[in-house]
């Protein structure tokens, strides 16, 4: 029937062009290598979109840690086990078998990146951010004054953060911020240890929680409640936290409903939700909240000046008081007037923002944005270098922004290889990491070995009702590694 | 096995599938969209235990009155007609078929990576999005009044014809390095 002719042409056209695609790329000298630094989102989306637009382009995946996913496994809050599927998409990818994850593997000490451009076609610095902004204020070393994206690191079983000094024989504590990372903080402060347990919270986290004291936490901005940069669903989270009040003053949102009408959607269904809560509870609600133990209150326009301490502990946070200026509704800047005010607490968390290092001194780095200098992901000045995700674009996005720059940064080295504007010829790939880390007599942890640590905290957590137990000790991930 | 002998067998598979009147009422409550991949792994038990993300909607529909064909449009434009059937979920239905559509989270409304457009002829067809759905839109790239999440549409026969536009989120949005979004 019709549909013969149609099949022959289709089959005549597929040939043809294999036989054409077999003709530019497959000759094995020049297969496209590229290697991409960093094993969170950024680095699997760049990773799955070079893999999905060439045909023999191989990709290594480089994780300074023994253990792959970066802030899907270390960020994301324990009591969000659905943002974390994610992870499934990232195996796929690394089970390719053009794709090589090589663990244990530390950028700038065990291998320069001078050394990884010699071997590769492209080289990716998808690492994130590793760091944290500072108040630069009296105080603010005192060992009570933690870093949000520490403490987030303690209790998701970061190596490095595994032995902070957390000090939860306080009452209040004041958590300086208006993100969804100073919510994460403050909902795992308040949530009930019943609930906690059954998640992948690290062990010793626990403990320390089921030890706590603390009762009321401070969210404290700078700025006011058509600012605030944390999301609706994580502020609902808040507002239905069993056992515990929301606090936020009628005064702070009582004009609010006069220019909800103009603001665009997600701030006007976010102001909403604050207005509502604050001057209209329903009764079910206000008679919870009036038997909660435990409370969280909303503060606005107060930026820290001061931590309090006596005797060697923190004591309070002196503010100073601030008053929002600007023709813009929702852009508005924070002065800080002459008043100000102390919230008495035990424990600061800082949750202003997280900061990228650069891993190289020669990098070209903004040191004030906390970014590699870059345009559209190419890094400036040096060909055949590349960045992508929170390194290139600031620290800030859930995992849509982070995946829509990583393929972006995929498409633009896609590019770069069909154009020729970079050369595959005499790379080797990964040869020259594995001499390296054999020459320092370093463990290499390929993705099956991964798959071991996996299995075995996953063993470890169904012995204690949890969906796994994280390894928190990089020796202890490299002895089953190698087991 | 060639290319042309392929067809040929499915096309000979669909005709064989036309000619045996299988035909089954598949009831669907429109009550609880979130808990709907629920319901259809209720419904669908194979020999081999229920059915679980994606595996319904590989299977091609067992006869006319099941087909749901829809189209994509990607972003480059271009249009996708796509036989699906009643009670294919849209994400599954296009990651079979290789659209575009990432859906990191796996269809649990905790990201925005399977967002599309509805036509809006088939707006007023679908049920009201779930309160956690709406949040999660709030997130979305270029949020319009007929923003969607794909994982949250599934096939009945009142949506054949419906078309679902990607939305674009490239170039656009970093033109200066740096927008400032939500972590």
């Amino acid at each position: 029937m019709y549909i013969l002719p149609r099949l022959c042409s289709r089959h005549l056209r597929q040939v043809l062009q294999k036989s054409c695609s077999r003709n530019l790329s497959t000759s094995s000298k020049n297969v496209p290598h590229v290697c991409i630094v960093g094993s969170g989102p950024a680095g699997f989306y760049t990773a799955q979109q070079i893999l999905k637009g060439h045909p023999a382009a191989k990709v290594d995946i480089l994780e300074k840690l023994p253990v792959p996913f970066g802030l899907v496994r270390f960020g994301v809050a324990p009591d969000h086990p659905e943002v974390k599927n994610v992870i499934h998409t990232f195996t796929n990818t690394a089970r390719n078998e053009r794709c090589t994850f090589l663990g244990n593997v530390e950028v700038g000490k065990d291998v320069s990146i001078e050394e990884l451009q010699g071997a590769y076609t492209a080289v990716v610095l998808a690492y994130g951010a590793d760091d944290d902004r500072t108040l630069a204020i009296k105080g603010e070393k005192n060992p009570n004054v933690i870093s949000a994206r520490s403490f987030v690191g303690w209790f998701n079983g970061l190596p490095q953060d595994r032995d902070l000094n957390v000090d939860l024989d306080t009452e209040n504590v004041v958590i300086l911020g208006h993100g969804n990372v100073a919510l994460d903080v403050a909902r795992i402060l308040l949530t009930p240890i019943s609930v906690l347990k059954k998640t992948d919270i690290s062990q010793h986290a626990l403990d320390a929680l089921s030890r706590s004291r603390v009762r009321k936490v401070y969210l404290v901005g700078r700025r006011g409640p058509l600012q605030v940069a944390f999301t609706i669903k994580e502020l609902r989270e808040m507002i239905k936290l069993p056992d515990c009040r929301p606090v936020i003053h009628n005064n702070d949102v009582k004009d609010l409903n006069k220019v909800i009408e103009d603001l665009p959607r997600p701030r006007k269904r976010l102001t909403d939700l604050l207005y509502r809560t604050s001057m209209e509870p329903s009764d079910t609600d206000s008679q919870l909240w009036a038997q909660a133990s435990k409370e969280w209150e909303l503060r606005f326009r107060l930026t820290p000046a001061e931590v309090i301490e006596t005797e060697g502990k923190v004591t309070g946070v002196k503010f100073y008081i601030n008053e929002l200026q600007g023709e813009d509704l929702v852009n508005k800047i924070a002065k800080a007037t002459s008043e100000t005010e102390d919230i008495q607490c035990g424990l600061v968390f800082r949750s202003i923002g997280y900061k990228s290092i650069p891993i190289d001194p020669f990098l070209p780095f903004d040191e004030r944005k906390g970014i590699i200098l870059n345009k559209k992901g190419r890094v400036e000045n040096r060909p055949g270098l590349y960045c992508s995700g929170w390194v290139s674009t600031g620290p800030v996005g859930v995992i849509l922004n982070t995946m829509t720059w990583g393929f972006e940064t995929g498409k633009v080295i896609l590019k770069d290889i069909e154009d020729g504007a970079i050369s595959s010829e005499g790379k080797q790939g990964n040869q020259i990491i594995k001499d390296k880390m054999l020459s320092n007599g370093k463990q290499l942890v390929t993705f099956s070995e991964w798959d071991k640590i996996d299995l075995e905290e996953i063993k470890r957590g169904a012995e204690v009702g949890k969906p796994r137990e994280k390894i928190t000790q990089i020796s202890e991930m490299l002895k089953v590694a190698r087991s | 096995m060639s290319a042309p002998l392929l067809k040929l067998q499915l096309f000979c598979n669909r005709c064989a599938n036309y000619v045996k009147s299988a035909s089954y009422k598949y009831r669907f409550s429109h009550k609880n969209i979130k808990n709907v991949s629920y319901s259809v792994k209720r419904y669908f038990k194979t020999t081999t235990g229920p059915l679980f993300h994606g595996e319904y909607e590989m299977q091609d529909p067992k006869s006319p009155e099941e087909v749901v064909n829809i189209t994509f449009i990607d972003k480059t434009g271009k249009h996708i007609p796509i036989k699906g059937k009643i009670g294919d979920n849209v994400l599954y239905l296009a990651h079979r078929y290789g659209i575009e559509l990432e859906g990191a989270c796996e269809a649990s409304l905790a990201c925005s990576t399977c967002h599309v457009y509805v036509n809006d002829k088939f707006l007023d067809k679908l049920p009201e999005p779930v309160e956690e759905e709406d949040d999660m839109l709030d997130l979305a790239y270029f949020l319009r009044e007929n923003s969607r999440l794909g994982c949250q549409i599934v096939l009945t026969k009142e949506l054949e014809g419906m078309e679902l536009t990607l939305p674009q989120a490239t170039r656009n949005f970093y033109v200066d390095g740096h927008v400032p979004q939500p972590h």
